[in-house]
């Protein structure tokens, strides 16, 4: 998910900017919002933003004799909606963009758009449509787990892939040959991510249970 | 207080996570040296970095050491929340 500085012509870097600026001021907007209105949710909001700091941070083996990073933003899309984790999953960027030379500033709006915000509403969209098939909460939240970090990834290889089109195949090669790269490997770092994600899930909606019924996200009588 | 369910079902999940990570080893190709994809993308890229970043770690270990301190300051903060919640409970 971290393009790296300067591996994208300047164009596409603007056009990623232009593309993530709106979620990402809208999602600052939540943040202040919930922070004012609604005090009591501090605490499950720097989990949330600290969740993905952690797993973004992890570099991990996989099948593929390669490793990759997990990203952590479903279990934010899922407590605060997807438009906080534009905000929270971009800190994140930025910090490791300056501070461990991993991804870029020149590729930020890239990076910001794969991983805090498509990664967050496909996970937020599979949690939603699980959500209508079962009544039971984990199988939802592991959806939106593994689905916004295989989103994460697929968002980059499409990036890649309009930057870097195969002289052969042209983009569809590109994509192919992108996606085979990360695909293969983000599957069990996708499954591992959203057995920790219903794991967590499961302490919070006991221990914030009032929180997390303010949110709407476990009803008010049941057990989650 | 968790009812002995809970641990079950959260020791069962433990389990599960380390066990997805023992088959990953495992079908590993032998002497897989566990390369950062990040790093494989963009050597796939046919073209030079047209900007540096402003900053680089001097060596790999110092790189690793920032992860770790990313990976810390997150565990910090998820830790104090857990404990405050957890503190609220009882």
């Amino acid at each position: 998910m971290h393009i790296a500085e300067g591996m994208l012509p300047p164009v596409q870097c603007a056009a990623w900017f232009a593309a993530s600026a709106p979620f990402v001021i809208h999602g600052s907007r939540q943040v202040l919002r919930t922070v004012r209105e609604h005090p009591e949710r501090k605490l499950l909001l720097a989990a949330a933003g600290a969740f993905t700091l952690v797993l973004s941070a992890l570099k991990l083996p996989s099948v593929t004799g390669s490793s990759s990073h997990p990203t952590g933003t479903g279990l934010g899309a899922v407590l605060f909606r997807p438009p906080v984790m534009a905000f929270l999953g971009t800190v994140v960027l930025l910090f490791q963009a300056t501070l461990l030379a991993h991804g870029g500033l020149t590729t930020l709006g890239a990076n910001a758009f794969s991983m805090a915000i498509a990664g967050p509403w496909a996970g937020y969209a599979a949690y939603r449509l699980l959500g209508r098939v079962t009544r039971a909460t984990w199988p939802p939240v592991f959806a939106a787990m593994a689905v916004a970090n295989l989103a994460t990834y697929a968002v980059t290889s499409v990036q890649l892939a309009i930057a870097y089109p195969d002289a052969a195949s042209g983009l569809p090669g590109a994509l192919a040959k992108f996606l085979s790269l990360f695909a293969l490997t983000q599957i069990p770092l996708a499954i591992a991510e959203g057995l920790l994600g219903v794991l967590l899930f499961g302490f919070l909606s006991r221990a914030a249970r009032p929180e997390l019924v303010g949110l709407g996200v476990v009803p008010e009588t049941t057990d989650a | 207080m968790l009812s002995r369910r809970d641990w079950w079902i959260g020791g069962g999940l433990v389990a599960a996570i380390v066990a997805v990570y023992l088959v990953s080893f495992a079908l590993a190709p032998a002497g897989a040296d566990f390369g950062g994809t990040d790093a494989a993308a963009t050597g796939m890229l046919d073209a030079e970095p047209w900007v540096r970043p402003i900053f680089t770690p001097g060596s790999t270990e110092l790189e690793s050491g920032l992860f770790a301190l990313q990976a810390a300051l997150g565990g910090v903060i998820l830790g104090f929340v857990i404990g405050r919640l957890t503190g609220r409970r009882k």
